[in-house]
């Protein structure tokens, strides 16, 4: 058993950070072209005051200049010259705002269709997408796409905000027709928590602050909402997942025998004595020591740690663990296989084809790939699964069937997320080509 | 002992903290060659802090990178020493005055050094064999900087294209690289000014004394406070005054401006921060108020 060298350091007292009772909620957009999303954000970016004076002022030259008289609060939002210009929003765009409750990471994603691969990447983060609306159009086939990809990423929460309520007259009739088809339709992707809010991006109602033109809603306003959807989870009801990242290893004459594997926790938990499984290898041995960064430096000892804490583990036998494998309770391991088959979604301008070589991340594990098989592609339009050609371009999504160089340890995505989800990588000039969610049985 | 109640939530500093190790971790067992852009500023100051964290006990396994405008902040190049010298790292300082004296690059007109910076960080990077590249950078800083990738890939003359970053998803940063290529990476890319204070006070770590008010000597231009030094300033027309200030950013004296502050400590700088009407880059950096897009046509060429 390796010898225990770390000063064992007191908690910091709960009140340290009792003192911030803020936690984080990370959330995407997503909205047709038109929608007013990037007014939206402008609005819940202004009206919880996260936009400061000079931006502001920027905004209103900006708006002076083009003609209009009030300020464009889109134009917030759009970040680089060449979107300016032509007015679109290319790419993904984050955004911090903050509330006395929570603090915001805003994944502000494009809603045209060839940009499907911006909302993946958004999505892939987040615990809750808003959607936007047109109320004058309903859902329209955009939306059918956000909410499509929306659940295949796996994200539980969404919140519908029904826009341009101001030019149907408020009328109740509108966002209830709106409100119901879009949680039936939700519901078919496997999202069940949906909530619907009329609101004017424009003049700012129920996005911020309560509308007056809304006597027949007795629901949040959109940042009400954003503030109440739980965050995080359950860690203890997951199985302890950490992808090892590196080992720390200081050989110096204070620590020279310490040995630990460092990473951020994935899932679950982990304390003291757990029986653990260093995947895909198979040796089973016990958590010894459990480290963390320590309040104003160096780590400090800990009984247990929760994901999405980072941390270091020492175990107790002399295994071999490296960069790229996975320690897992060893009650509920992950998966360990040769083949992987799961949805991707392609996300370069050159396509996925049958028999291509390719690179597999999974977690912290990079192993060679062969596309052996592309098994259907789904089209998003018609939201059906039809039988694939013999590869999957740019924005396509579709299920395949990767053989595997090495065996490795995943999860499905479904489950977990974050030891389900992989990365195909072009070997030859590194380009990231697709994003997979795993399909495991068992 | 229940389960259950031995958790309380992670909290949002704690959460940035964990992924600022974690993107860490990943140069740490992604790259060879890995340097921590170093300037004494307090983003920079907080992701050492952090890198230094992320493989305790063991030694920071980053070298570190300074460049030098030659128009520094004396008391900043003094803390960049001593912490240099505490960490026992290794410090590669590129000098913007070398260029200038071999003729390499010459001065601008209005006396601003940084964006001369970009030249030497690139050579460094180059004659160091650099892979990897840490930088402070945070998205809330600017609107171009809100769609930096964590990782975020240069050719061999530093330039960003976005419309070549890879997307990034769930926490799988991809560095993969050709020879030549380098990796620019932002630990602290979801963090706000706001974060980093909050954590500056929670870990109570040490900044170059000009971040608190003091009494200095200062004079106006474009509606800043310039501290007057060798650099060029102030002019005839530019009268000097001893004010109470503090700085918000510390950059090259140049084009770095002071504001009026009475905040002496952590705690008093946070109440200003979050009462404050402007961005800190609106209210101090002159190089940002040339037009929208000076920091995206800045990052095109390859600075941070």
């Amino acid at each position: 058993m390796s010898t225990i060298a770390v000063a064992v350091q007191q908690d910091p007292p709960a009140s340290e950070d009792a003192a911030l009772p803020h936690d984080l909620l990370r959330f995407a957009t997503a909205g047709s072209v038109d929608d007013g999303k990037s007014t939206l954000v402008g609005r819940l970016l202004h009206d919880t005051k996260s936009v400061l004076a000079d931006q502001l002022a920027a905004v209103e030259r900006a708006s002076r200049d083009r003609g209009l008289d009030a300020a464009d609060l889109a134009l917030l939002t759009d970040g680089l010259r060449a979107e300016r210009e032509q007015g679109i929003t290319i790419d993904v765009a984050y955004r911090y705002l903050s509330t006395e409750r929570r603090s915001f990471v805003l994944a502000d994603t494009p809603g045209h269709v060839e940009y499907t691969r911006n909302m993946v990447t958004g999505a892939s983060t987040a615990e809750l997408a808003l959607i936007l609306v047109d109320a004058r159009h309903g859902i329209v086939e955009q939306t059918r796409r956000h909410l499509a990809v929306t659940g295949l990423l796996g994200v539980r929460h969404v919140a519908v905000a029904v826009n341009k309520m101001d030019l149907v007259g408020w009328d109740e009739q509108v966002h209830r027709r709106i409100s119901e088809e879009f949680s039936s339709l939700a519901a078919g992707f496997g999202i069940d928590d949906v909530v619907a809010i009329p609101v004017s991006a424009l003049h700012g109602d129920n996005v911020v602050d309560r509308s007056a033109q809304t006597p027949w809603y007795a629901g949040p306003t959109l940042l009400e909402h954003l503030e109440a959807v739980p965050v995080g989870g359950d860690p203890t009801a997951e199985p302890l997942r950490l992808p090892v990242q590196v080992v720390i290893r200081p050989r110096t004459p204070e620590h020279p025998d310490y040995r630990g594997y460092a990473g951020r926790l994935a899932a679950g938990v982990v304390r003291i004595g757990d029986r653990v499984v260093v995947q895909p290898g198979g040796r089973t041995t016990t958590v010894v020591g459990i480290d963390l960064p320590a309040v104003g430096g160096g780590v400090r000892s800990v009984p247990e740690a929760v994901a999405p804490q980072s941390v270091t583990l020492r175990l107790a036998d002399d295994v071999d663990v490296s960069r790229g494998d996975l320690i897992s309770t060893a009650d509920a391991p992950a998966g360990v296989v040769r083949e992987l088959t799961g949805a991707i979604a392609v996300l370069s301008e050159s396509p996925v084809r049958a028999r291509a070589r390719v690179l597999v991340r999974v977690g912290t594990r990079v192993v060679r790939g062969l596309v052996e098989e592309i098994l259907d592609e789904l089209d998003l339009d018609r939201l059906g699964h039809h039988p694939a050609g013999d590869s999957l371009a740019l924005n396509a999504i579709g299920r395949v069937r990767i053989r595997l160089a090495e065996p490795v340890p995943v999860d499905d995505y479904r489950r977990a997320r974050h030891t389900g989800g992989f990365l195909l990588v072009d070997e030859a000039d590194g380009a990231t080509l697709a994003a997979g969610m795993a399909e495991v049985r068992g | 002992m229940s389960l259950a109640a031995a958790y309380r939530p992670v909290s949002h500093l704690e959460l940035l903290e964990a992924e600022a190790i974690h993107i860490m971790r990943e140069v740490a067992g992604q790259f060879e060659r890995p340097v921590v852009l170093f300037s004494g500023g307090k983003d920079s100051v907080v992701m050492l802090h952090l890198a230094a964290k992320a493989f305790a006990p063991a030694p920071l396994p980053f070298a570190l990178l300074h460049v030098d405008t030659g128009h520094n902040f004396p008391e900043v190049l003094d803390y960049r020493d001593q912490t240099v010298a505490r960490l026992g790292a290794r410090l590669v300082v590129a000098h913007v005055q070398d260029y200038l004296d071999d003729g390499r690059l010459r001065e601008r007109p209005d006396g601003t050094r940084n964006p001369l910076q970009t030249v030497p960080l690139l050579d460094a990077i180059a004659e160091q064999r650099f892979d990897a590249v840490l930088g402070g950078g945070r998205r809330d800083e600017e609107k171009a900087r809100a769609k930096e990738r964590v990782f975020s890939i240069r050719d061999a003359f530093g330039a960003w294209d976005p419309r070549r970053q890879r997307p990034e998803l769930w926490e799988l940063y991809n560095g993969r690289h050709a020879p030549g290529e380098h990796v620019r990476v932002f630990p602290l890319s979801n963090w706000t000014e706001l974060d980093v204070w909050r954590y500056i006070e929670r870990e109570r770590i040490e900044l170059p004394s000009l971040y608190y008010a003091h009494e200095r000597e200062v004079f106006s231009r474009n509606g800043m406070w310039l501290t007057a030094g060798q650099w060029g300033g102030p002019r005839a027309s530019e009268p000097v005054q001893r004010r109470l200030v503090r700085y918000r950013t510390v950059g090259d004296m140049s084009c770095t401006g002071a504001v009026d502050s009475d905040a002496v400590d952590v705690a008093a700088v946070i109440r200003e921060v979050a009462a404050s009407r402007l961005t800190e880059r609106g209210a101090t950096r002159a190089d940002d108020r040339l037009s929208e897009a000076a920091m995206e046509d800045r990052k095109k060429e390859g600075y941070f």
